[in-house]
């Protein structure tokens, strides 16, 4: 925990050296922003890691956010100003990410910022976003942005965030598969709040957590923590990693046979890992914000996945492209609410915004701007497969619901 | 369950946790090998290693595909990087021979970026799905309970392996020369044979098996742009904690890495990719050439 506070306190140190540093330049733009905000387009700044662990994630969000873009602007814009979207490279890491987030707001003078993939980078790109005051709406799960110490008026959160995932899918699994819990999570802050989420909502159902295993992220082999699990027999091991790990891992538990004595769980289970890891996924339960089969029953959905199948050759959007869609639409639909592209304007709207883009209501909650929406629990399967990207059975949605959210005061804003 | 215990754990557990470390050891075997074998030879330390490992991978699962049969794979796999070994050696590596450990060392590096992005080029960044073979699924009891069937072929199959090779280098006369080359080059040129066609054959051969322990791993873990990166750090641990160079001490290094991993993560789960490095630094400073290294093999 140390750790963390010297990263936040180095980080937040370095930021204001360069704010002092450009407070000129940012003099200057909002002066130019002032004088020229009737032309040229909206610009919207597009951090994510196009390269890294997490590539195929951020290609897919970079596709269905120039679909959001293409969408507005054939639907006329605003005031006759199209959006123009900027996608950045973030490389996956923190550092990388600051640095483009910096040069998207002083060179690239972007109106608005979507973006980030893993909490790390995403805290990071709000840091820089937050002392300059520019709105970011941030598309990768992270339970810390909404704490009062990472938050700032311009943060908005549109994806789920860990809390949020892992105690749905908790909720459903620990009463119909049993009390006795195992987990193996990555060892670092999306693990930890995963296996957090899944702890609280296991005191409702009174589960005993059998073992609790860290592992370094991005392990090769897996199979060396599963004998000890697999001795133990529990009921139901909830595997808190995320991208390869979670593929490699799901693969391994399925190899030593753990399935026969034990449900496996995956908190985020994601379209992107499922197609990665082929059947070795059978039968694994977890949570996600968006499954293109959702179109059965949700008009939006169905209205979405058309547009996105008409534009790339038929492919269908996975979970992360769809938040990259709905974090534009979000900043977009704010600056048409307000009437305005001015920062204070759009906060105010994006904060009123009841919003249906692609998966049922939503709407941003007002002390964290916590993004209030659905989580689906999905279930892998391999057999009965219309399609090959037919790949989950939707088991439940947990409705959108302040209730599941950590409260304000437990985040530390005043009310 | 057995009611003998050691620090807490029962012994059906600490065996099957053994076992698990050996299997684990048999892939490191494989890579640390070639790795090896090249840099005793010719002195190259070959930083597309772990790029060839990827490929080799990507070349049998596309094979069986193709064909669905995975010994097939097992077949081309190597081969394949066998040959694309010869044409890197002959056209890449060959002019950067005596020009020290940098040059050839720096051009494999920016290779195995080439290879990784061609292949991302050509796959996409998701990586394919791949499981074992329908005979080797699923796991059996072993007497100290279940295990997968897939990683005791591996044991046996590395093991396998490991006695060609041994028999080719120590009882050939190709093998002959490989080791004499190793010793003294200029003296093997000397007595009329040509040792650039040896060279060119070790590195084709060390190729060819990181290729094959790619294939091997691929239904462990599934096939990735990237599957090549952390094999490459574990394949130079084992190099040099058995010796650069030494065969027999790549396979004694890599057994032992194995089972140091599965042990940590039983006692210390978190630190198991820290016992990697911890192990190589005790050897270092005990016998700074590795277990079973001969003298002066870094020059």
């Amino acid at each position: 925990m140390g750790t963390g506070f010297d990263r936040r306190r180095l980080l937040q140190g370095s930021a204001a050296a360069s704010a002092l540093a450009l407070a000129a330049p940012a003099l200057l733009r909002s002066a130019i922003a002032q004088g020229g905000s009737t032309g040229g387009p909206i610009r919207i700044g597009f951090p994510v890691p196009l390269t890294g662990a997490f590539g195929a994630e951020a290609n897919d969000q970079v596709r269905a956010a120039q679909l959001a873009v293409k969408t507005f602007n054939e639907a006329g814009g605003f005031q006759g100003r199209t959006a123009e979207l900027l996608v950045r490279d973030d490389k996956l890491n923190p550092g990388e990410a600051a640095t483009r987030t910096l040069e998207l707001i002083e060179k690239d003078k972007v109106n608005f910022l979507v973006g980030g993939l893993s909490a790390a980078v995403t805290l990071s790109i709000n840091n820089v976003a937050r002392e300059r005051g520019v709105i970011y709406n941030s598309i990768s799960q992270s339970d810390a942005i909404n704490e009062a110490k990472d938050f700032g008026r311009t943060t908005f959160h549109e994806a789920l965030n860990p809390h949020m995932t892992a105690g749905a899918v908790g909720r459903y699994v620990f009463p119909k598969s049993g009390k006795r819990v195992a987990f193996l999570s990555a060892d670092y802050a999306y693990g930890h709040e995963m296996m957090r989420g899944f702890k609280r909502a296991g005191e409702a159902s009174g589960i005993e957590v059998v073992a609790d295993i860290r592992h370094p992220i991005g392990a090769s082999d897996y199979s060396a923590f599963l004998p000890r699990i697999a001795a133990l027999k529990p009921d139901v091991l909830c595997l808190c990693n995320f991208g390869r790990d979670q593929v490699v891992s799901i693969q391994q538990a399925t190899e030593f046979g753990l399935k026969r004595t034990t449900k496996l769980v995956a908190p985020v289970l994601l379209f992107t890992a499922r197609k990665a890891g082929g059947d070795a996924f059978d039968g694994v339960i977890g949570g996600t914000s968006y499954y293109w089969r959702l179109e059965d029953s949700v008009p939006s959905a169905k209205a979405f996945n058309d547009r996105f199948r008409a534009a790339y050759n038929g492919a269908v959007p996975s979970d992360y492209g769809a938040l990259g869609y709905a974090g534009i639409r979000s900043v977009l639909e704010g600056v048409k609410a307000a009437g305005s592209v001015e920062t204070d304007k759009v906060v105010a709207a994006m904060e009123a915004l009841k919003a249906d883009f692609y998966k049922g209501p939503q709407s941003f909650r007002k002390c964290d701007h916590q993004s209030v929406q659905s989580v689906l629990i999905v279930e892998a399967k391999s057999k009965d497969m219309k399609t090959p990207d037919d790949v989950f059975t939707i088991l439940g949605t947990e409705g959108p619901d302040e209730r599941f959210l950590r409260g304000c005061d437990e985040l530390g804003h005043k009310a | 369950m057995s009611a003998i215990t050691i620090g807490g754990f029962p012994l059906d557990l600490l065996a099957l946790q053994l076992v698990t470390g050996i299997a684990l050891g048999a892939i490191y075997v494989l890579v640390g090998i070639g790795l090896s074998l090249i840099f005793g030879l010719m002195n190259v330390v070959n930083f597309a290693h772990g790029a060839f490992f990827m490929v080799g991978a990507y070349v049998g699962v596309f094979l069986y595909g193709y064909t669905g049969s995975f010994w097939l794979s097992l077949v081309a796999a190597p081969l394949a990087m066998g040959l694309l070994g010869l044409a890197v050696e002959r056209v890449l590596v060959r002019p950067l021979y005596g020009r020290g450990i940098d040059d050839p060392l720096l051009l494999t590096f920016g290779l195995s970026y080439v290879m990784v992005e061609s292949v991302r080029i050509a796959f996409g960044l998701t990586g394919l799905p791949f499981g074992a073979p329908p005979e080797l699924r699923g796991a059996v009891d072993i007497g100290i309970g279940y295990f997968p069937l897939y990683r005791l072929f591996l044991i046996g199959f590395a093991l396998a392996v490991v006695g060609v090779l041994w028999l080719f280098i120590e009882r050939t006369p190709f093998g002959l020369v490989i080791r004499a080359g190793a010793r003294d080059p200029q003296i093997v040129q000397v007595l009329g044979i040509e040792i650039t066609k040896v060279w060119l054959a070790v590195f084709a051969l060390g190729c060819a098996l990181a290729g094959l322990a790619g294939i091997l791993a691929a239904p462990l873990q599934g096939v990735t742009p990237e599957m090549g990166v952390p094999v490459l750090a574990e394949a130079f641990v084992v190099t040099v904690v058995g010796g650069m160079g030494s065969l027999a001490g790549a396979v004694l290094a890599g057994l032992i890495v194995g089972i140091v991993v599965a042990m940590t993560s039983l006692v210390a789960p978190d630190m198991t990719k820290m016992a990697i490095f911890a192990l190589m630094a005790l050897v270092l400073l005990v016998r700074p050439r590795g277990l079973l290294g001969r003298a002066g093999a870094l020059g």
